[in-house]
């Protein structure tokens, strides 16, 4: 297959990024290294370009009842002008995907789904239309999206809007103009800190990603690589899919329980996760800290004693924190803070300990 | 870029020699692939090791990479600073940032190895 391109590509290959393959997409890792990127967007702000992610609108008189038949939050709570984070979910209340669902009108949404499910979701969307006044389009290949995330980044989308960006509270969005390109600007993110996520017309990504560079450039904005933007979830302790969430974790297991909205009616999923919920949980996701200089990676086992007890699902150095953590799913009982346990790195074990969650808030 | 003086490996380590003991590091060309070291599991003084044996890892924010001994000898210094400031193999992968200093056991070995302009062709 051949590998993608983002509107941006060039830019990225221009300023000395190391590119690796990710979703299909040839993607920047790193621009001068992930830690500091990842302290720029903690202390000033980064600029992501994650034009791999899909989108797909989501229109007509049956888009409502359409959504909360294949997703886990109730759309019908939704305000025009507000988004929110959401499973697609499998008869078994595992994942399809996580994704975000925008309310662009009454009948009228979009949902923001990873690009390596792009495919597998776009095939879901459409083999559940039957029965629903509904269309569904997948137009991610005409929308670019950048993150501006960091305590600057309100500073800086000022510079190139008029919008009221004070106004917009987390989770709503816009659409409006930045730097002359019309935009969906929602305050958004995937990193722990305050920031938007921009929506724009593939053609016109290039050109906002150098504007939104040259009015942050006095704000101490960079760019930013996926390798930071793993970090920063991570200390964020958001799940990723493929890693902490996946078609076999439900979303209780997971932790997701507040986007699972039991009240709003049937959807897909409703009776195993009524059924979970009612029987107890057998494991659950936590997040953990090395007590020792070690990292847990994805994969590493966990033991207690001699018996394997769950697998590290996501792991790393944390930058900001300046110490490594993890997130793994751990049999109910051994899943309370300070709960110790050991991590298998290589020939040797290392001590962790179950930690509160997120690692990181921003104050 | 590649110090004249040092012999290198295909493994992207160098080995710099001072009578019968050589210091080993990584070059500059594998600490930037490798991105921002933060942990180096360095051996311990007494180990004998030969050569393309596992000496210690290096623990970067994205992934971990091992390091292999260039040669057959015996550990006689590590590099404690690197405990607290691993970076350092970062900032200075030819100087300060050494891993280990061997007694060389075989010195003959050495021949095996890569001159500074090999290794640039290597890795250029």
């Amino acid at each position: 297959m051949d590998t993608k391109k983002t509107p941006v590509h060039e830019a990225h290959v221009k300023a000395g990024a190391r590119m690796v393959p990710f979703a299909g997409y040839s993607m920047p890792v790193q621009y001068t290294g992930i830690v500091d990127e990842h302290m720029a967007v903690r202390t000033r702000a980064g600029l992501f370009d994650v034009s791999h992610m899909g989108e797909f609108f989501v229109e007509g008189p049956g888009a409502l009842d359409y959504l909360q038949h294949l997703t886990c939050n109730n759309v019908a709570q939704l305000e025009v002008g507000r988004a929110h984070y959401t499973g697609l979910m499998l008869p078994n209340g595992a994942f399809v995907d996580d994704m975000l669902i925008y309310r662009l009108g009454d009948n009228r949404y979009l949902a923001v789904v990873n690009a390596a499910n792009l495919d597998k979701d776009r095939n879901w969307f459409m083999e559940h239309t039957r029965g629903f006044d509904v269309q569904v389009e997948d137009l991610s290949a005409a929308y670019g999206q950048l993150a501006l995330q960091g305590p600057q980044a309100s500073a800086i989308l000022k510079e190139l809007t008029a919008a009221d960006l004070a106004a917009l509270r987390y989770y709503s969005f816009v659409e409006t103009e930045v730097d002359g390109t019309r935009c969906i600007v929602s305050r958004t993110g995937y990193t722990g800190e305050d920031g938007y996520e921009l929506y724009a017309p593939a053609k016109a990504t290039a050109g906002l990603w150098d504007a939104v560079l040259g009015a942050g450039a006095p704000f101490g904005l960079v760019p930013a690589g996926l390798g930071a933007r793993d970090t920063l979830r991570l200390e964020a302790s958001m799940a990723l899919y493929g890693n902490d969430i996946d078609d076999t974790t439900t979303a209780l297991e997971a932790g997701l329980g507040w986007i699972v909205k039991m009240k709003k009616g049937d959807f897909i999923g409703r009776d195993s996760l009524a059924r979970q919920r009612k029987e107890g949980l057998t494991r659950r996701l936590i997040g953990f800290e090395m007590e020792e200089r070690a990292i847990a990676r994805q994969g590493y086992p966990i033991v207690a004693g001699d018996r394997q007890i769950g697998t590290v699902t996501s792991g790393t150095f944390a930058p900001f924190l300046e110490k490594s953590i993890g997130m793994a799913y751990l049999p109910a009982g051994l899943c309370e803070p300070g709960t110790r346990f050991e991590v298998e790195i290589r020939n040797r074990t290392a001590p962790a300990v179950v930690v509160p969650t997120p690692f990181y808030k921003r104050g | 870029m590649f110090p004249e003086n040092y012999k290198y490996t295909k493994d992207h380590e160098w080995v710099a020699v001072d009578g019968d003991v050589g210091t080993v590091g990584i070059t500059d060309y594998a600490q930037k692939e490798l991105g921002d070291i933060v942990f180096v599991e360095l051996p311990e003084v007494g180990q004998e090791l030969k050569s393309g044996e596992t000496l210690g890892n290096i623990e970067s924010v994205k992934a971990v990479s091992e390091l292999f001994s260039p040669v057959t000898g015996t550990v006689v210094q590590i590099n404690t600073a690197l405990e607290d400031q691993a970076e350092m193999v970062n900032q200075d992968p030819h100087g300060a940032g050494w891993i280990v200093k061997i007694r060389l056991a075989q010195p003959e070995e050495l021949g095996e190895l890569m001159d500074a302009a090999a290794y640039g062709r290597l890795v250029g």
